[in-house]
């Protein structure tokens, strides 16, 4: 999808590892566009590229091919050392997955905080600094006597509200979410959601929601990629998606999630794990081998992602996408 | 429930620590029947997990019980020697744990751990017991099992090594089987052909199981009973339909509010107030009254009642909905 408009755009991203048995291929020909204020929900299996994908996009990494168009300016060629100090680097702001692993045990609250508006804004002194550094906890609920506090004083919530006002300090366009609750208990995790959801509409910031679980997907974005080994092989409004998947491990996902709608029966499972992303044959459609409808023609073209609605907004990799599903 | 085969009654554990008693089971109570499902629900720090390992005998040394009983097949399991314990484990009650990378010893091959359970608790040979533990993997439908006896469990992605562990767990038939968090860290597609799986060994060995979980969606998919705790206490037990359809607790309410599924909208999730009890203090007869939006003035000086709301239906509160 290529639009103008759009805040934050891969285009034919690609990140390769190469290793003793060949070369990995962690991120593949990756495109995606976020529009500014749009909620894109990232799903896959473990090890299916997408934290790969979010450090390429928050530019911690270095890809090997493709383009990063944030805000109208390709970021993929800057260096990630001149990165650092690049104005872009506070506008794309990341969440990381466990809040107390992400934040540094000797670093209280409000140095925590304090730190991203200390390298990269222009906090003229002190006294801005600390009324930022003091909005941005107020932002997340934590009140302000938490300031002094070092994370192991705080609970697993207090944490991860750390950690989203680290990331909003700078008031990002942006914010990657890394699986930012899973690490929670389920009364903590409805709290962070709805602060998370809060905060978009408060702020207008974009968000890439990456989680496991479908369920917090489906209630914090309007649009969900989904990808396989390296690849995007579905993609749609979120309604459309859990309405009609089209991909069968799109189909797979949905069938997974726990539900005790469904309780004595067994659906379709998906069994055996992924081929390997080692060296992966161009012409295989990668789900190959898991997939309970291959068919001669899968192993012998890769099959491209594919408008499956008139407006294109729901698209699909798989030969046999416009079947619908029994 | 008289052909019951877990009993737990009334049971109250206490830890020992430096800064004082922690009171982490209070007045626990239930019961199992054979080839039934139980979930049992509970935030982190709830005491799921310390009431596993009290099923199983296996408390650390400074948990007292001053009060209460674990019958299991007629045994009492908190007075049986350690000596006659370690027999009944591995072959009577047998434990998958929640993280299959570290509960499976790293430096020998599966095979050999599985092998391991059958030599201790089977009177077989070596040979008879290798025949046996690839059958055991075969079961769990670990491709290949031969040449996967001699693989070592970082060899195995996340999911196989559950495998493993569901084999070695149900290599001696035993009756019970207790789940710890079984696909925590699984993806969720490997989580559904894991609880598949369980369920399957169990039903067809007409084994019980305990599943301890913090996924309620998970223990309504694959439970025939819930058991939901809150710091210490079990809060409300019933069937699975029962206790999804018509909660009485206001924590469970609460619970399944905010377990996401099937809220149209993000305001829909609920949140619970406030925060577990610090156990070490004293408690107030009713554990969740500082979170709680129905509390009367008897929450906090009498004793919780016990309300039976159907034939399988209880719940500790003096205002249930």
């Amino acid at each position: 999808m290529t639009t103008a408009t759009a805040i934050m755009e891969a285009v034919r991203l690609v990140k390769r590892y190469p290793t003793g048995h060949g070369i990995l291929h962690a991120v593949d020909d990756v495109s995606l566009a976020i529009q500014p204020g749009e909620s894109v929900g990232l799903v896959g299996e473990s090890g299916c590229g997408k934290s790969t994908l979010v450090r390429l996009l928050g530019r911690l990494i270095e890809p090997s091919d493709g383009a990063i168009v944030f805000e109208g300016q390709d970021i993929a060629p800057v260096p990630l050392r001149r990165f650092v100090h690049d104005k872009a680097r506070g506008r794309i702001q990341v969440v990381f997955q466990d809040p107390t692993e992400s934040l540094n045990p000797s670093l209280s609250v409000f140095d925590a905080v304090a730190d991203p508006i200390r390298r990269l804004g222009k906090a003229a002194d002190r006294k801005t600094l600390a009324s930022q550094v003091r909005d941005a906890i107020e932002l997340v609920g934590l009140p302000p006597e938490m300031e002094a506090r070092l994370p192991h004083q705080l609970s697993g919530g207090q944490r991860a509200r750390v950690g989203i006002a680290r990331a909003i300090a700078l008031r990002p366009a942006l914010l990657i979410l890394d699986e930012p609750t899973s690490a929670l208990d389920v009364s903590v995790q409805a709290v962070i959601l709805r602060l998370l959801a809060d905060l978009r509409s408060q702020l207008g910031m974009s968000y890439l929601f990456v989680s496991h679980d479908l369920n917090v997907v489906r209630l914090l974005c309007s649009r969900i990629i989904v990808m396989y080994l390296g690849r995007v092989v579905e993609e749609g409004p979120t309604e459309a998606l859990f309405r009609q998947p089209r991909h069968p491990y799109t189909r797979a996902l949905l069938a997974s999630i726990p539900d005790p709608a469904r309780r004595g029966q067994t659906p379709w499972r998906l069994e055996g794990s992924a081929s390997s992303p080692i060296d992966p044959s161009p012409n295989v459609c990668r789900f190959y081998g898991r997939c309970p409808r291959q068919e001669a023609r899968c192993a012998e073209t890769m099959p491209e992602l594919r408008p499956m609605d008139a407006a294109g907004l729901h698209r699909a990799a798989c030969h046999f996408a416009e079947e619908i599903a029994p | 429930m008289s052909a019951a085969l877990l009993t737990v009654e009334d049971l109250v554990l206490d830890f020992r620590t430096r800064s004082g008693m922690v009171h982490v089971l209070d007045g626990i109570s239930l019961s199992l029947g054979r080839g039934e499902i139980l979930g049992v629900v509970g935030e982190s720090g709830s005491g799921k997990s310390v009431l596993a390992y009290a099923m199983m005998g296996l408390l650390d040394p400074a948990a007292q019980i001053p009060r209460g009983g674990i019958r299991f097949a007629g045994r009492d399991m908190l007075t049986e020697s350690e000596r006659s314990l370690a027999e009944t484990r591995g072959r009577e009650i047998a434990m998958i744990f929640q993280s299959p990378r570290t509960a499976l010893n790293p430096i020998r091959r599966i095979g050999a751990q599985v092998q391991d359970v059958l030599l201790r608790h089977a009177n077989i040979s070596k040979k008879e017991a290798r025949r046996r533990a690839i059958e055991a993997l075969a079961r769990v439908r670990i491709p290949d099992p031969e040449r996967r006896f001699d693989a070592y469990p970082f060899e195995l992605s996340g999911g196989l090594c559950q495998r493993v562990m569901i084999a070695m767990a149900m290599a001696c038939d035993p009756y019970l089987l207790i789940a710890d968090e079984p696909t925590t860290g699984l993806d969720v597609t490997t989580q559904a052909v894991v609880m598949d799986l369980i369920r399957e060994q169990v039903r067809s060995a007409n084994a019980s199981v305990v599943l301890i979980t913090h996924d309620l969606a998970l223990a309504g998919e694959y439970c025939d009973r819930i058991a939901v705790m809150h710091a210490g206490h079990i809060v409300e037990i019933g069937t699975t339909e029962t206790l999804l359809s018509t909660p009485r607790h206001p924590y469970t309410t609460r619970l399944i509010g905010a377990t996401p599924g099937g809220h149209a909208r993000i305001e829909d999730l609920a949140s619970i107030p406030g925060s577990l009890p610090d156990l070490r203090r004293d408690l107030p007869p009713c554990r969740f009254i500082e979170r709680c939006d129905r509390r009367l003035e008897r929450c906090a000086v009498e004793k919780l009642p016990s309300v039976n709301l159907g034939p399988d239906h209880r719940v500790r509160c003096w205002n249930p909905l």
